[in-house]
């Protein structure tokens, strides 16, 4: 791993800065292009640069693979419990002005963030979790070759 | 003033849409690897460069400005580093650029459309 030493700085400078668009995209989705999805793969990309270059050890010990799987469950949850909730508060599945009975719209604004950051946690677990899957197989060439 | 900013950018954005145009032609049409990487690497940094400075010259004082700016310096940062990821691992693996001797013991006529047979 001592061989690539211009990945690992640019690497280091560049994941914290994904993760910071990651949620830029997730919170401005609803004033501008973007939303959960793209904010999940934005994020699932930064954890999977890091494996990329710093070997799948270290990004697991990170964000190890129970958590991968936790987070897969739990976008769903908040999707659907965000639906179930509206019908708490007497309206439809997924009728967001609920939340604020007075002023539908922001109840809207409210309801749209909470679902979209259910969509982005899934997108994320799912991405890590299918990179996980293929990154885990025997490498062709070892990192004691280089 | 429009006028001079607006005859600026529009140099900048052609001569940038150029450099990137003879970049992808020099993809396609260089004989081997290494002639192909230089020519796209090069061309593609310095095309993004005169391209974002002639969309920031049309954006003017705003916000989207700064965000072209942000842009431009992770391309510029992005890029050579891809560049040098893909070239590094063309070295380790044992690939090694073509030389001139090598070029002439193959009899072909010069600047000729016909094929390199060796691919």
């Amino acid at each position: 791993m001592r061989h690539h030493l211009i990945l690992r700085v640019v690497t280091k400078l560049l994941v914290g800065t994904i993760i910071l668009f990651a949620f830029y995209v997730q919170f401005h989705g609803d004033f501008s292009p973007g939303g959960g999805f793209q904010a999940g793969v934005i994020m699932a990309v930064a954890f999977i640069l890091y494996g990329v270059v710093f070997g799948l050890r270290h990004v697991q010990s990170v964000f190890p693979i129970w958590l991968v799987h936790k987070l897969v469950a739990l976008g769903v949850l908040i999707y659907a419990g965000t639906g179930v909730w509206n019908m708490v508060l007497g309206y439809e599945f997924l009728h967001y002005g609920s939340f604020n009975p007075h002023h539908m719209s922001h109840g809207q604004h409210w309801g749209i963030l909470a679902v979209e950051f259910g969509v982005g946690v899934t997108v994320t677990g799912v991405m890590v979790a299918i990179y996980y899957a293929f990154a885990a197989r025997p490498p062709h060439i070892g990192d004691d070759d280089w | 003033m429009t006028l001079l900013v607006d005859i600026l950018s529009w140099i900048l954005i052609v001569g940038g849409s150029f450099f990137t145009v003879v970049g992808a032609i020099g993809t396609v049409r260089f004989p081997d690897f290494w002639s192909r990487l230089h020519a796209v690497s090069v061309a593609d940094s310095g095309g993004m460069l005169l391209l974002i400075a002639g969309m920031c010259l049309q954006g003017g004082f705003t916000l989207v400005t700064v965000k072209l700016i942000l842009i431009g310096i992770f391309l510029f940062i992005t890029g050579p580093t891809a560049t040098h990821a893909v070239a590094n691992a063309a070295l380790v693996t044992g690939l090694r650029p073509r030389v001139a001797r090598d070029i002439e013991a193959v009899e072909l006529p010069p600047y000729s459309d016909v094929p390199d047979p060796r691919g």
